[in-house]
């Protein structure tokens, strides 16, 4: 490498408090939102160990059982509603949408600087809540139980989530104008790389989606407050109502949460492939028809609430259709390897191991989907580990993949490639230990939200303690060298792993204009014949 | 109770039915996802990286191996589809001659009851080899009956009744769990299923501390004592309709549409009877909801079933 005078780039462009909080450079609010997200992730993870913890033995030995159902539900409300569903498009989407499109930022930079204050004032009321006593009502807030039942912080609980559906609505709604409107000369929808492409779908679900949540909420806080008959069947209200406004929303969200993670891996699996993606036209499309699929399947979640055996025939049918399109993608990224020339780097690691349990989170839903045997395991542990194996298994590794595979473009650092392969190993296993003993826990029957449970469940409870220990060291690596390599990891290079993509062709940390001068797009995505050898980097090992 | 083991112990009709679905999905699972593990891990090693400036040639896609992989899936899924329909379809619809048993779900506890009038709490006795149909509600917020050795659940719903059914094949005690999370002592709504030979039963169900009173029998008191019979008389000339035969058949209702008379109505017609009155009737009668227990509900409703054909005096 050679040495350069200190080149002017967005991160040493200004410094103080002020220039971060006021920042309307994308660049600078993914940031914001990636120390937003990692905080909430910690305390998510922490109500997990605390979890974990008190099923290592079948009594109710750790925390008394008002206790646990708060854990549980603010693991659930944080992880799903204050991680999964930001993490990607947040922090990778909001620094890369605007750079893969050849952009200088995103069509409305103020509201995207505002989209990140609504997440953390959301973020405030959830979490004001929980220090005045927390809530019980498990993630889902099924209902008369949230309206009636429940003597817990529901309503500023859900508030916070209220208020965060318009920071995911702004960003979506970012990231759609954006796309539309601003991509660099020659980059047609069809060279568009798959990362748009996903957070494109992602955006439409999520605008689509996040106001029937907001009015559900809205309702559900009428019927709490003010005793208006929605819900409750003592007020002449329909609680089976809620489950299918709740999922309306949920289940797509579900989408939101993984679809951004499958573009990650698209981009990943070419690179480290050195391939064009195989079938692009058939994963870009994939990508579209199951956020179109996605909207359609919600009353899988109802099979035993009662709801019209007709009604659950259709919506076990669609649910086996939306699995082909995820099907296609797997199928897809396997041919890409084919002849490929595959680097072993930590974001390949990540990306594979997220096909292997995404594959198998995928697998284990069609269990779900089919009706008669639904029956037997909703509302057990087999659900738990099912979509532990898509939200962890798929989103949090996709997301993990991308943090390694951008870190030298974000911050300008290579990260430890040495401690990276190791600690995405362990987080593989830890994985695997963690969830897969709840599929047979599940099985046998027992059912989730249990606080205390029947001895004979105790070994695989044990197990699955024994592997979210594991899992834990897996995240508390990259936390620490990630950190570690900001003041001390080499110097990144512009395009250190020999990467396609306009966001690899300036400068690392880039400029905050992103491009010197506005590129030009002559050729596919992925045209990796004749992309740039990787550079044999210090610290890549 | 089961021992630990890896696999649920099958102590219905349909539990054979369920577990077969289930190992049918897991060789599915165990085919796609080897298949796929190998691919990616023998790729990895034979095409591995060895310079850095390796070019590897584009291949060119083709139309048939994605139509292939769409497609073969496809099949694959419907008849998934189709295999769990057909066992939904068997646990939705119970035998006729089914035995009825009466839940009430509330926090915490389960409430039962025979139609020969016994009552239990978190504990469900039935004979081997008999269905039992059951007819559920809570009294507060949704709970889920839920017997794994049956491969049963069903969720019991405040303000209306589900139905789940079984046929238990073999002697024994079961866990009966609350699935769906209802607060505080959720873990703790559990209990047990006894099964047992059908002498045995019969012996049980006339036990017990003499109170015994058929549910049909205690709703015809029930009847009386709540006035329900100053209105309800035989013939034309009660304010209210009479309700002999009524269960089961459609009935016109004001504006002229007909409802079939379930439990679901008839519940309805006793806790909030203006939603849906019969024809030619004033809307006089009052509301009962509040005043009831569920399990009252349930007697009058065994009552009016029980009426039969003809009026009876």
């Amino acid at each position: 490498m050679t040495l350069e005078t200190p080149r002017t780039h967005y991160l040493n462009v200004d410094y103080g408090v002020r220039s971060w909080l006021l920042t309307v450079d994308h660049k600078r609010i993914a940031l914001l939102y990636l120390v937003s997200i990692t905080l909430m992730f910690i305390l998510g993870g922490l109500f997990a160990v605390l979890i974990r913890l008190e099923l290592l033995t079948p009594y109710g030995d750790l925390v008394q059982a008002d206790t646990y159902n708060k854990l549980f539900t603010m693991h659930g409300v944080i992880m799903v509603f204050f991680f999964l569903i930001p993490s990607i498009p947040a922090v990778l989407g909001n620094f890369l949408v605007p750079m893969m499109i050849g952009a200088r930022d995103l069509a409305f930079p103020r509201l995207n600087l505002a989209s990140w204050y609504l997440y953390n004032v959301g973020a405030l009321f959830t979490l004001g809540a929980m220090v005045t006593g927390g809530v019980d009502t498990g993630w889902t807030f099924y209902t008369p139980y949230s309206t009636a039942g429940s003597g817990t912080n529901v309503i500023p609980t859900a508030l916070g989530i209220f208020v965060l559906g318009f920071s995911s609505i702004l960003t979506a709604l970012n990231f759609i104008v954006s796309i539309h409107t601003m991509r660099a000369p020659g980059l047609t929808w069809f060279r568009l790389p798959l990362f748009i492409w996903a957070q494109y779908a992602t955006s439409l679900i999520t605008i689509l989606g996040t106001p029937v949540l907001a009015v559900t909420i809205g309702l559900l806080a009428l019927e709490r407050v003010f005793r208006l008959g929605i819900f409750d069947p003592a007020l002449g209200g329909d609680p089976i109502l809620f489950q299918h406004l709740f999922w309306f929303y949920s289940h797509p969200a579900v989408y939101i949460m993984i679809l951004p993670s499958m573009g990650v891996i698209s981009e990943v699996i070419t690179c480290f492939a050195r391939k064009r993606i195989y079938g692009y036209g058939f994963v870009a499309a994939s990508s579209l028809l199951i956020a179109v699929f996605g909207f359609l399947v919600w009353g899988h979640h109802m099979f035993t609430s009662g709801q019209s055996a007709y009604a659950s025939l259709v919506f076990s049918f669609l649910s086996m259709a939306v699995a082909i399109p995820s099907a296609v993608k797997v199928f897809n990224w396997t041919a890409t390897l084919y002849r490929g020339s595959i680097a072993w780097d930590a974001p390949m690691l990540y990306a594979l191991g997220f096909i292997g349990l995404f594959t198998i989170g995928g697998l284990t839903g069609l269990f779900l989907a089919a009706l008669g045997l639904d029956v037997h395991v909703h509302d057990t542990y087999f659900v738990v580990a099912h979509f532990h194996y898509i939200m962890v298994g798929g989103a949090l590794m996709g997301y993990l993949g991308g943090i390694h595979f951008w870190w030298p473009k974000i911050t300008g650092r290579m990260y430890p490639e040495w401690l990276a392969k190791p600690a995405g190993l362990i987080v593989f296993l830890g994985f695997n230990l963690t969830f897969f003993p709840q599929f047979v826990v599940g099985y046998l029957g027992m059912p989730r939200r249990y606080h205390v449970y029947p001895d004979e469940f105790q070994v695989l409870n044990v197990l699955s303690t024994a592997g979210a220990s594991i899992l834990g060291l897996g995240y508390l690596l990259p936390l620490c060298y990630l950190l570690w390599s900001l003041r001390y990891g080499a110097t990144a290079s512009a395009n250190p792993w020999g990467a396609t993509g306009l966001e690899w062709q300036t400068p690392s940390p880039p400029p905050t204009e992103n491009f010197p001068e506005t590129p030009v797009v002559t050729e596919d995505a992925y045209a990796y014949e004749h992309a740039p050898a990787p550079l044999p980097e210090p610290g890549r090992g | 109770m089961s021992r630990f083991g890896l696999l649920p112990v099958q102590a219905s009709t349909v539990a054979a039915q369920v577990d077969a679905l289930f190992f049918f999905l897991i060789g599915v699972s165990v085919v796609f996802s080897f298949l796929i593990a190998g691919l990616i891990v023998y790729f990895m090693l034979r095409y591995r990286r060895r310079q850095a400036d390796e070019r590897p040639a584009a291949i060119a896609n083709s139309l048939r191996l994605e139509v292939a992989w769409t497609a073969v899936p496809f099949v694959l899924v419907m008849g998934i589809f189709l295999w769990g329909a057909s066992v939904f379809a068997t646990l939705r619809r119970a035998p006729a001659d089914a035995m009825q048993v009466n839940v009430v779900g509330k926090q915490w506890m389960w409430k039962l009851q025979h139609m020969e009038g016994r009552r239990e709490i978190n504990e469900l006795h039935v004979p081997v080899g008999r269905p039992v149909r059951l007819v559920m509600t809570s009294e507060d917020v949704i709970h889920s009956f839920f017997v794994p050795a049956f491969r049963i659940k069903q969720d019991t719903v405040p303000g209306r009744y589900t139905t789940a059914w079984f046929e238990a094949t073999a002697p024994g005690t079961y866990h009966l769990f609350c699935a769906e999370y209802c607060g505080t002592l959720h873990s703790g709504m559990i209990g047990r299923v006894v099964v047992m030979e059908p002498a045995a039963f019969q012996d049980w169900l006339s036990g017990g501390d003499g109170q015994a009173w058929p549910v049909a029998e205690a709703g015809a008191a029930l009847f009386e004592r709540q006035g329900c019979v100053s209105c309800h008389v035989a013939g034309d000339e009660g304010r209210g309709p009479w309700l002999a035969g009524v269960a089961g058949t459609r009935v016109v209702i004001e504006g002229g549409r007909s409802v079939l008379a379930d439990d679901a109505y008839l519940r309805e017609s006793i806790m909030n009877p203006r939603a849906r009155i019969v024809r030619g009737y004033e809307p006089i009668m009052p509301a009962y909801q509040g005043l009831l227990t569920e399990e009252q509900v349930m007697e009058l409703i065994a009552y009016i079933k029980s009426l039969g054909e003809a009026p009876t005096s």
